[in-house]
């Protein structure tokens, strides 16, 4: 049973998925603005797009949980708001809108119609929407097809109707689109293909024969029942199409795009086809034939034209002509279609145009894109194609059409968004020597291919950066009166003095200010109306407005070490350990309390709140003592400076601050008391508004140095900067309201202050040794810093130096020319033409070539150059595999590069004529890489792994042991030792662990003394591994190709049997059980990810956080797995799991439970995703759970942020 | 009788509804036909999957798709001769 599991984690997504599966737009607020959503693994999020700055910001983001395959959008007649329906793999069609007031989303409609999970037969694959919001069509790959009538009821409510059924067996659907037709009964084609005749036919005729075809289905509105209305024969290479215009806007019917062509048909018209212009260029290839992977309609006022994308990147605009009457009047019958080159953009799974005049490329691989549209190419020197020239019958041959590229002239880059996808390796390590690791990433595909180094921290921009004449050792900025915008004056405290320079168009001294310049200052504070105050050791001056000061000396013997102020309030605390209290009168002049509160020890630190809105003072004064406490006084006039609660802290505090910020547990803001300890650490302590109780602490270590707290104004909240040995932010994430604490991108400041001045509304000052800086935040949104170094070709493995900071990254790409071949087309086009230019890679991909790999391996120096400091190129088409760094023993330990290559590879079917192991050895500290030798194996290396000082390589099911020669290494010892092929090993001691391609892992041990290599313990499911690392000696994670994460444990006594001494011959001999091995392999936990992972490491994240598992997938998820310590925990998460699941279930109708147990079943694991949730939920429903559960929504918002901060971001 | 009748009854259903539900004279051809479509499909409709392909491929998502379905259409290959 799985809840006895003796071992459980938490399974949480750091950075959510960036491939974008699907994009749409639509008007989804309501108003007239367009939105985008978008579907990434299974996470749903709309986007505004700011067409005055140019940029998309994403407005609000739900985990569905489930696969998201296709969405569409669509709207009633009448109305102006779109709807969206979502086809998930739930066996539901889901019906949801956008709420713009509660920023959300609601379902409106989930109707079941079929089994859950992604089949052959059941609908979701296709899915489209009848353009006037009328019905839509649902369909499966293979037979089923339905239909469901979309309408409103008299409440003006959205209703969908019972499915209507247009199910044709044995029949495979190419593509779908909704026929625009007017007010007509909605239409929706289909490209079709029968299988039934050819896998009948014995001699293959009937599928050589077998044809494809275009299908109307008519939906009868008035009879209620689909009809196949009309079917023709299309070009058999078709796979898509786009639906053309009609009704009054254009001729209606559909565009059939197929390789090397793009067809007009409609059952009322004459077809019309244009070929698809291929580039011209020494490299090219004159006979690849292109075909369209992406395309989108745009209509205008009275016209319309199409931007279809091929697969080589390129955007051709594509127009329909129609035949004119005498009038001069368009008789809705189409006369010729024309085709020309627009731009080149990076190869879309989705554009997407914006009436605003942007283009939204949803990349396949790589950072999406937003351009703006400088003109639409209508009056160019392009070449023009039209239809005229060439004959409609798909059968007959036509010459073909060339182009050439050229820069961007229609579409202006304004905005890329940053994106992992792909996300093909990773490590985390800690290079930059900063308290917590990085992550390095190596992404993208082709030309598009990128290193990435992921911090996570905010970014800063600043402003200013001066020198000062001595070391400051505080900063603040005042206005004059309460009512002024911005800041007047910047106060700095030096050791012997105070400077007072004033903010205008330049920044310069005053002096007439009123301010004691020979003393440093403590605290300044504008009060009341337009009065002043610098509190410095010696007293309070008290600056008016016509700048006579009032003074108040402190008593003799004693100075001022601590001082807090807000408008009307003054607190400071004596070298004595005295606390003096002031008040403003109504007067404007400030009055002592009475009465002198003695603390039991020194005071460090003292805060008092703002003037809450509508009342006279702050009632709660903190103070903080040498003694570790921290003492909140009440200020009430009843009970002055009587003790209200006590905290004990760890040590003693040096900043204190009452903020009130915003809470996700009450809705509204609360009341907090940030506490600073000189240890570095910093707490966050809830302190009640009436009772001045503190309760609920979070504690979080920032660094080394003690702790200083500012009240900030970022992106219009308020905040707190935690200054230590780096810089923090403690801010309520955008989303959640939930509190985030994160690293800025900035230097260590030693002091910091609000700044608000005309040119930076909300910034900060700061002091770092000698030099001011003001700086501001631009972004909360994204706390994970990117950097990006461009690569080759598609990058395939990568490690590190193992002690130089550099990286090796293998590349490789499949139908690429290599460089030389590139090299030797290009010459010999400048000897025949003279003067040719090769395109630039970085903008139109690199040439191609079918059957041709072009690979390299690069040195990545991601610390101090940022760039690729040199790189090798493989020639005679071979393609890098696999990468390891070894010690060799026989070389006096001197580690060597090694690299797998495989030769003439091709993928599917997997093929290939051998393979090789090159050896480079390490010069300039790693920076250059010398060729030694090579070694033919005869089968790729796909795995190679550092082995007690030797090499160990998987090639195909063997497992072989190398050692380096002066010619080409030596073979050592091998064994087969899974079923497959090798393709990830990972070691401990004598131990191996070997993944088979499909046979999960296997592990191996190694007989030093017998020299063999036995493998001993197997698993008992098949797993498609694509990584595995070991988490300590006995168990292994891993992932699959499928999306599941799993670890798995040799039992104990196998392990220890497994490394007896002299038990090589006991082991040998085992006899195997069902093929396999004697032993197998326990199952620990299993959960499905839905994103593939392809790279798996134990490690920490945060500075003082534990080991975790840290897993990156392949469209760019960022997740961890964490270790449960107590078995309560286990417990509160199970209930809590359990609660959330059904109390806000999944949006597209997926059953958690199951949507996590995908291909086998959950075990071991809590959904970390599903329980953050519940900061998004309503409160009623958390104050719900929060009873079911018996504990206080508050509890439950703290369990579940601790399992995130405490390891990581 | 009845049950044999209704469990003979729901078996059809069945097999009408769900393309690849075996039946007692399924053929080899038929069931490794049914496994390649089922695969087929599957990798189309798990995005990721398909992504992860193309990328190993060198193709466009869209390009490995429309193959994909093609592939389909093919099934097993030929059937096998039938004997009268």
């Amino acid at each position: 049973m799985a809840t006895t599991s003796h071992m459980f984690m938490y399974s949480l997504t750091i950075q959510p998925p960036t491939a974008i599966t699907q994009a749409i737009l639509g008007q989804f607020a309501g108003t007239k603005e367009q939105q985008i959503v978008t579907a990434s693994g299974s996470k749903l999020t709309i986007h505004r797009p700011d067409p005055t700055q140019g940029k998309i910001t994403p407005l609000y983001t739900q985990d569905v949980f489930g696969i998201i395959r296709t969405l569409a959008a669509f709207r009633l007649a009448g109305s102006s708001k779109d709807y969206i329906i979502i086809g998930s793999d739930s066996g539901r069609i889901t019906i949801i809108e956008y709420v713009p007031s509660q920023n959300r989303f609601s379902r409106i409609h989930l109707e079941t119609f079929g089994k859950s999970g992604v089949r052959r037969v059941v609908p979701g694959q296709y899915l489209v929407a009848d353009p006037k919001g009328r019905a839509c069509m649902i369909a499966s790959v293979e037979k089923n097809k339905l239909v469901y009538v979309l309408n409103r009821n008299s409440q003006a409510e959205l209703t969908i109707s019972s499915p209507l059924e247009a199910h044709k067996p044995q029949t495979l659907v190419f593509a779908m689109v909704a026929l625009d037709v007017g007010y007509e009964n909605p239409v929706f084609a289909a490209l079709e293909m029968e299988y039934g005749e050819s896998d009948q036919d014995p001699t293959g005729q009937a599928y050589e024969e077998a044809e494809k075809s275009l299908v109307y289905y008519e939906l009868d509105l008035g009879l209620n029942h689909v009809v196949r209305k009309w079917a023709d024969p299309v070009d058999r290479t078709a796979s898509m199409l786009f639906q053309v215009p009609g009704g009054a806007d254009g001729p209606s019917g559909v565009l059939v795009c197929g390789e090397d062509n793009i067809t007009y048909r409609h059952s009322n018209q004459d077809a019309f086809r244009v070929p698809i212009p291929r580039r011209s260029g020494p490299t090219e290839n004159p006979e690849r034939k292109r075909t369209i992977s992406a395309g989108v309609m745009h209509k205008m006022r009275g016209a319309f034209f199409f931007l279809l994308q091929s697969d080589d990147g390129d955007l051709f605009k594509v127009t329909i002509d129609m035949v004119e009457d005498d009038n001069g009047q368009l008789t809705g019958e189409v006369r010729r279609l024309r085709i020309k080159y627009f731009d080149t953009v990076p190869l879309a799974s989705h554009l997407l145009i914006l009436k605003s005049g942007f283009l939204y490329v949803a990349s396949e691989s790589g950072n999406h894109q937003f351009y703006q549209f400088e003109k639409l190419g209508d009056d160019d020197e392009e070449t023009e194609f039209t239809s005229d020239s060439f004959s409609a019958d798909p059968s007959l041959p036509y010459e073909p059409v060339y182009f050439n590229l050229r820069g961007a002239e229609n579409l202006n880059l304004v905005d890329s968004i940053n994106s992992l996808n792909p996300l093909i390796d990773s490590k985390v390590i800690n290079m930059f020597e900063d308290d917590a690791p990085q992550i390095f990433a190596v992404c993208g595909t082709g030309a598009h291919s990128s290193f990435r180094t992921l911090k996570h921290g905010l970014e800063v921009s600043e402003i200013v950066e001066s020198e000062l004449p001595s070391v400051p050792s505080a900063v603040w900025t005042t206005k004059l009166t309460r009512t002024d915008e911005f800041d007047a004056y910047i106060i700095l405290s030096f050791a012997n003095g105070t400077l007072v320079l004033s903010i205008g168009e330049t920044v310069e001294e005053v002096t007439d200010t009123g301010f004691l310049s020979t003393a440093p200052t403590l605290a300044v504070q504008q009060l009341g109306e337009d009065s002043l105050i610098q509190i410095h050791p010696r007293g309070i001056r008290h600056i008016l407005v016509d700048r006579r000061v009032n003074e108040w000396p402190a008593p003799q013997h004693r100075s001022i070490v601590a001082a807090a102020t807000n408008e009307r309030q003054v607190a400071v605390a004596l070298s004595s350990g005295e606390i003096v209290y002031f008040e403003m009168d109504v007067d404007g002049t400030l009055a002592e309390y009475d009465e002198r509160r003695q603390m039991s020890g020194t005071v460090t630190a003292l805060s008092l709140g703002e003037v809450p809105e509508g009342r006279v003072r702050s009632s709660f004064l903190a103070v903080g003592c040498d003694d570790s406490t921290v003492r909140i006084l009440s200020l009430d006039p009843d009970s002055t400076l009587e003790n209200k609660s006590v905290q004990a802290l760890t040590s003693a505090p040096s900043s204190l601050n009452i903020m009130s910020m915003a809470d996700s547990s009450s809705g509204g803001t609360t009341l907090y008391l940030h506490i600073g300890l000189y240890s570095g650490v910093y707490l966050r302590t809830v302190l009640d508004e009436v009772t001045g109780e503190l309760s609920d602490t979070r504690t979080r270590f920032l660094g080394v140095k003690p702790v200083k707290l500012f009240r900030v104004s970022v992106k219009g909240q308020t905040a707190v900067l935690a200054l230590s040995s780096r810089p923090w932010l403690g801010y309520s994430d955008i989303q959640t309201k939930g509190f985030m604490l994160t690293p800025l991108d900035y230097t260590g400041l030693e002091w910091g202050w609000n700044f608000s001045s005309e040119q930076c509304i909300e910034g900060m000052v700061g002091i770092q040794g000698q030099n001011l800086r003001i700086f501001s935040i631009e972004r909360l949104d994204n706390n994970m810093l990117q950097e990006s170094i461009p690569l080759t070709y598609t990058p395939r493995r990568f490690l590190k130096h193992p002690e130089q900071p550099l990286f090796y990254v293998i590349e490789s790409d499949n139908n690429t020319l290599a460089p030389g071949t590139k090299q030797r087309l290009v010459e010999d086009a400048q000897s025949r033409d003279g003067d040719v230019s090769v395109p630039p890679p970085e903008d139109f991909g690199h040439p191609r070539g079918t059957g041709h790999w072009a690979s390299c391996v690069q040195v990545v120096d991601p610390v101090v150059t940022k760039s690729v400091i040199s790189s090798i190129d493989f020639e005679e088409n071979e393609a890098a595999v696999s990468i390891a760094a070894v010690p060799f023993t026989s070389q006096d330990d001197e580690t060597f590069l090694v690299v797998g290559t495989a030769k003439d590879m091709t993928v599917s079917p997997p093929s290939s004529s051998g393979g090789y192991i090159h050896i480079y050895r390490f010069q300039e500290d790693g920076r250059e890489l010398e060729f030694i030798h090579k070694t033919k194996v005869e089968e790729p290396p796909l795995a190679l792994l550092s082995f007690q000082g030797r090499l160990a390589a998987g090639i195909g099911p063997i497992l072989r042991i190398y050692d380096l020669g002066m010619k080409q290494l030596l073979r050592k010892c091998q064994a087969p030792v899974v079923p497959r092929m090798i393709v990830d090993l990972q070691t401990q001691g004598s131990r191996i662990v070997v993944s088979d391609v499909r046979e999960s892992v296997t592990y191996v041990v190694y007989k030093y003394q017998e020299n063999v290599l036995i493998p001993f313990v197997d698993d008992s499911v098949p797993r498609w591994t694509t990584t595995t690392t070991m988490v300590d000696y006995e168990t292994t994670a891993g992932g699959d190709k499928f999306g599941n994460i799993w670890l798995v444990r040799c039992p104990k006594k196998t392990s220890d049997e497994s490394d007896e001494d002299g038990s090589g011959a006991h082991l040998l001999h085992e006899r195997g059980y069902l093929h396999g091995t004697a032993n197998r392999l326990e199952l620990m936990m299993h959960v499905y990810s839905q994103d593939i992972p392809t790279s798996l490491q134990r490690s920490q994240l945060v500075a003082g956080g534990r080991d975790i598992l840290v897993w990156t997938g392949f469209q760019g998820t960022v997740g961890m797995l964490v270790p449960f310590i107590s078995r309560e925990d286990v417990d509160f998460f199970q209930s809590l799991e359990m609660q959330l699941a059904a109390q806000d279930a999944p949006l597209a109708g997926r059953d958690h439970l199951i949507y996590r147990s995908y291909y086998a079943p959950a075990k071991g694991v809590i959904d970390g995703d599903l329980c953050e949730r519940y900061f998004l939920l309503p409160n009623d429903m958390k104050m719900m759970i929060a009873g079911e559960l018996d504990r206080s929504v508050r509890e439950i918002e703290r369990k579940i942020s601790d399992m995130r901060t405490r390891v990581a971001y | 009788m009845a049950d044999k009748l209704r469990t003979m009854q729901n078996l059809e259903a069945m097999q009408a509804r769900y393309v690849g539900t075996g039946h007692a004279d399924t053929t080899k051809y038929d069931w490794t036909s049914n496994i390649v479509r089922d695969s087929y499909a599957s990798y189309i409709g798990h995005p990721p999957m398909l992504s992860y392909m193309a990328v190993g491929m060198g193709e466009s998502k869209e390009k490995v798709r429309a193959q994909m379905i093609e592939k389909m259409v093919r099934g097993a290959g030929n059937p096998p001769e039938t004997q009268e």
